[in-house]
């Protein structure tokens, strides 16, 4: 039988009607969360903008904002899918750590030959994060123990193997600069650069460094073309929904987003491409990030794993393998630890026994700052990415202030608290 | 004559949509048995939530007079405090405490909230010894059988010197010696002047011990029978006695193949091991049939439905499934889903959906290769089904991006069945479709039944209520204990049919 026979539509349709300006209130409530986000973080900039009188936008110091934060925003990517599912990861902190000294073992002490080439230790130790998150997945999947506990174990495990490795208390290094370019290299300029005032030159005929305005060309290039894509993207999407009758949000609510977060990253991108160019890990980062919010949003296994966070009995009463997936979230969630871990010790140029020290608590910060529902089910990649920067931009910005390191952790943990009292807050209202 | 120790007076109680008691009366005397007996969703464990302020004054119309006194009960702290007490069906014990922690939980013989373990052992031996239990008070609650827990709670009960004891279904879960036991126990309280109301819907045990019964009938009382008038035959008519009405779809059955065949299917309990849950069922399905499954609940429907589909209860499963005569491997839910058996579930809110997400995900999740390309989710194509399926079982909501949270009961309902019908299954297996939803949402879901029959699907639907299943199937079978003890085709059958065969398989299974 076909539609019309289903009794009664019209009372839907009338429905329909009288809903109609409720969906575009409730479309702005939704959406107000993720603005929010971005907002705060913007307010955040232009405050520490302000108290540190510039330095925070000038392109030395974001691309050490960038250095110093990233690996944190990589482990969160892990960590939000984590959380979605109902779960949490203790260890990764622990983990990034023991890859970092893994991998400076591979590269300076054990003689390898061939092997100690930075790409291969890379990938060798990609692959051991990954079989960390298998053997603590495997509990948690399998066996049932609450996944606080396996990575609480974890965390000491793998804290303990790390500080072994190292010998003790020592640091392993120097590692060789084509690791190091994983954290502090900066993407090549394929197109040539671009002079728009050139350097002054002094009496002694030298050129005075930080003088002129050269533009790394390929940067602008690439910002370019992000935003472009961004911009695209977005109103197809709406284009979409529009097609089937369906207002995702007003349209100048929609340009002005846009034309914002467009403004924001071409600003970012020209204070990057005056200093030297992108950093290599934040094209890593941008790739990742861009990765997984496709995951998420459109992969099947993405959506399968925010309905087993939401309700793992209904889940599995689907179809859904529960137990084979939980174990992917934490083979991914060690696979990224890894990367992070990679990155510290680029950054630090070798491997140091504190190395991820606690920032296990910064990553799960920034996925609850994001938004993400400790209950599972619910968070975001880009939220869980906003709350990655607002947490690194804190971090930066009151270091140049000259904030005590006790007080800086005073604050976050306001932050944090605000951010998750704000949310509960507004959902509750709505 | 013995005076009225409690009088409930045009006691009217609605939820949204549904009126689930109006004007009942109730009059028990002091130191009486007084059964209350109704089918499932009569209104008997509502009424007794009523009486011990589990749903508070002022949430109900009518007057509850007790000892003489109108009482206005807001909540079960003030009816315990005037000695009323109610054992629910579900035992509210802590398993890792002792027998002793459980029964003073929250009234422990203390001073400055320093526990007195002495007088609370001594205190709990004596009871105990009332109730007849041999167990250390020490011993965990989760070492000892269902049965003795049973008799925890009474003693907890009395611990609180209880005055009118309330037991909802004590014997649903026990032994055949268990209930004996506990029946026995009725009767020695009943000589210590303790009054108890007994609700159960089995008769033999309702003939033995009770001193006047009530019937309740769609949330009005039906009669009150004195022991001299008590007859089975009497209190079957009284339960089910209404009439067949339009509230059924008509539909012309088309009755083809058969489709789905069970054989010799038994099930272990997943924790107790060494009981039997269910015990060598056989059964089949048609295409284009409406199978219904009778029985009462705690009989095994939705454990054999939930056995049957991925082995999602139960272990030690045996048993062979046929799907057009060949046969196929369920073992777990994805392989049931390819083989084309859909089961929509008896809990939609635990079992069935995603609260926290939109009607679209709901509905495409157990089929989610059906719109995607991949791994890769195809928006425009979700959109479209979802808007579909929207559409066919008329959903109710301002679009298909509302929080499925947000819906009322029936069209929550009606997001589970669009996920089953969207995996296209052969074999749809709807357990308690309609439990908990308004009359218009009723006859919706029943149409979308008869439209699926139609299109030559084999249905199977579990349902506590007998007129549902007698209006909308072609075939009933009447499961008890883990068996199945009656196979009637619907035209045949009747309620009294259907009561018949279970209270009869009542005195087989022991």
């Amino acid at each position: 039988m076909s539609t019309e026979s289903a009794p009664g539509p019209q009372t839907g349709v009338a429905q329909d009607l009288q809903q109609g300006p409720r969906i575009a209130v409730s479309a702005l409530v939704t959406n107000l969360r993720e603005y929010g986000l971005v907002l705060a973080l913007i307010a955040i900039m232009v405050f520490f903008q302000f108290t540190t009188s510039g330095t925070l936008f000038k392109p030395v110091n974001l691309s050490n904002l960038v250095q110093q934060n990233s690996f944190i925003i990589v482990m969160a990517l892990g960590m939000l899918l984590v959380i979605v599912s109902g779960h949490i990861d203790l260890s990764v902190g622990s983990v990034a750590g023991f890859i970092g000294a893994l991998a400076a073992m591979m590269m300076v002490i054990w003689p390898l030959g061939p092997l100690s080439n930075p790409l291969v230790v890379s990938i060798i130790c990609l692959i051991v994060g990954g079989a960390i998150g298998a053997a603590q997945g495997y509990w948690i999947a399998y066996h049932r123990i609450p996944s606080f506990i396996v990575t609480l174990a974890g965390m000491l495990i793998f804290r303990g193997i790390c500080q072994a490795l190292l010998g003790g208390g020592s640091s392993v290094g120097p590692l060789p600069v084509g690791f190091k370019a994983l954290s502090s290299g900066f993407i090549p300029d394929l197109i040539g650069p671009l002079t728009l005032i050139p350097p002054t030159v002094n009496a002694a005929g030298k050129t005075i460094v930080g003088s002129g305005l050269t533009l790394h060309l390929t940067t602008i290039v690439i910002g370019l073309v992000a935003v472009l894509a961004y911009a695209y993207f977005g109103l197809r999407a709406r284009r979409t929904r529009e097609k089937h009758g369906y207002e995702a949000e007003p349209f100048s609510l929609f340009v002005v987003k846009t034309l914002v977060i467009s403004a924001l990253a071409l600003f970012l991108v020209y204070q990057f491409a005056t200093y030297r160019g992108l950093p290599i890990v934040l094209m890593v980062m941008g790739v990742l990030i861009a990765l997984f919010v496709f995951v998420t949003k459109r992969m099947t296994i993405g959506r399968r794993i925010y309905a087993m966070g939401g309700n793992v009995k209904a889940a599995q009463l689907s179809g859904i393998k529960t137990e084979r997936l939980t174990l992917m979230v934490f083979i991914n969630m060690g696979v990224l630890s890894a990367l992070g871990g990679l990155i510290i010790a680029a950054r630090l140029g070798q491997a140091v026994p504190a190395a991820g020290l606690g920032s296990e608590l910064d990553v799960i910060a920034a996925v609850f700052i994001g938004g993400a529902s400790a209950m599972g089910g619910v968070g975001q990649v880009i939220g869980a990415v906003v709350g990655g920067f607002i947490m690194g931009v804190m971090n930066n910005g009151m270091s140049i202030m000259g904030v005590n390191v006790d007080w800086q952790q005073v604050v976050k943990g306001l932050v944090l608290l605000g951010a998750v009292v704000f949310d509960v807050y507004n959902k509750n209202k709505a | 004559m013995a005076s009225t120790i409690l009088e409930m007076r045009d006691i009217t109680k609605t939820f949204p949509g549904v009126k689930a008691l109006s004007n009942v009366k109730l009059m028990v005397e002091e130191g009486e048995i007084h059964a209350v007996v109704g089918e499932n969703g009569a209104g008997k464990s509502t009424l007794m939530k009523v009486l011990s302020g589990v749903y508070p004054s002022g949430t109900y119309d009518g007057q509850i007079i007790y000892r003489g006194d109108e009482c206005h009960f807001k909540g079960i702290h003030d009816s315990e405090r005037k000695g009323i007490v109610i054992i629910h069906q579900e035992l509210a014990l802590v398993p890792m405490l002792s027998i002793a922690e459980n029964i003073f939980l929250g009234n422990e013989h203390a001073r400055y909230g320093v526990i007195d373990w002495n007088a609370n052992e001594a205190r709990t031996s004596a009871l105990l010894k009332k109730v007849g239990l041999k167990e250390d008070p020490n011993t965990l609650i989760t070492n000892i059988g269902v049965g003795k827990q049973q008799l925890v709670e009474i003693a907890k009960a009395l611990s609180k010197e209880v005055k009118l004891l309330i037991l909802d279904e004590p014997t649903a879960s026990l032994s055949e010696k268990d209930s004996q036991a506990l029946l026995d126990l009725l009767l020695e309280f009943k000589r210590q002047g303790i009054t108890s109301i007994l609700i159960s819907h089995k008769l033999n045990e309702v003939n033995r011990v009770a001193d006047k019964v009530t019937i309740i009938r769609d949330g009005r009382t039906i009669e009150t029978l004195a022991k001299k008038d008590i007859s089975e035959d009497r209190i079957i008519t009284s339960m089910v006695g209404r009439s067949l009405d339009d509230r059924y779809p008509p539909r012309e059955p088309k009755i083809g193949e058969t489709v789905l065949e069970v054989k010799n299917w038994s099930v272990y309990h997943p924790i107790h091991a060494e009981r039997q849950v269910i015990k060598g069922i056989n059964l089949n399905a048609r295409k284009g049939e409406v199978v219904g499954i009778a029985g009462l609940m705690g009989a095994g429907r939705t454990e054999f439905a939930m056995s049957l589909f991925g082995r999602s209860y139960g272990r030690r499963i045996t048993g062979e499934v046929f799907l057009n005569g060949k046969p196929i491997d369920v073992s777990s839910v994805s392989k049931a889903v390819e083989h084309g058996i859909a089961y929509v579930t008896e809990d939609r809110k635990t079992y069935g959906l995603n609260l926290i997400d939109h009607i679209k995900h709901n509905i495409t999740l157990a089929n989610l290769p059906g719109v995607s390309r991949h791994g890769v989710i195809d928006d425009l194509r979700e959109l479209s089904v979802a808007n579909d399926y929207r559409g066919r079982t008329n959903i109710r909501a301002s679009s298909v991006y509302q929080m499925t949270g947000n819906l009322s009961g029936g069209n929550q309902q009606k997001v589970v069945l669009s996920k089953w019908l969207f995996a296209n299954p052969e074999v749809l297996i709807l357990d308690e479709p309609t439990r908990g939803i308004d009359v218009g949402a009723k006859y919706e879901i029943y149409t979308i039944i008869a439209r699926l029959a139609s299109e030559g699907k084999a249905i199977i639907v579990i349902s506590s209520e007998m007129p549902e299943l007698l209006g909308i199937t072609d075939r009933i079978y009447v499961m008890n204990e883990g068996r199945i003890v009656g196979e009637m085709a619907a035209s045949d059958a009747s309620q009294e049919k259907i009561m018949r065969a279970i209270v009869r398989g009542e005195g087989k299974a022991s």
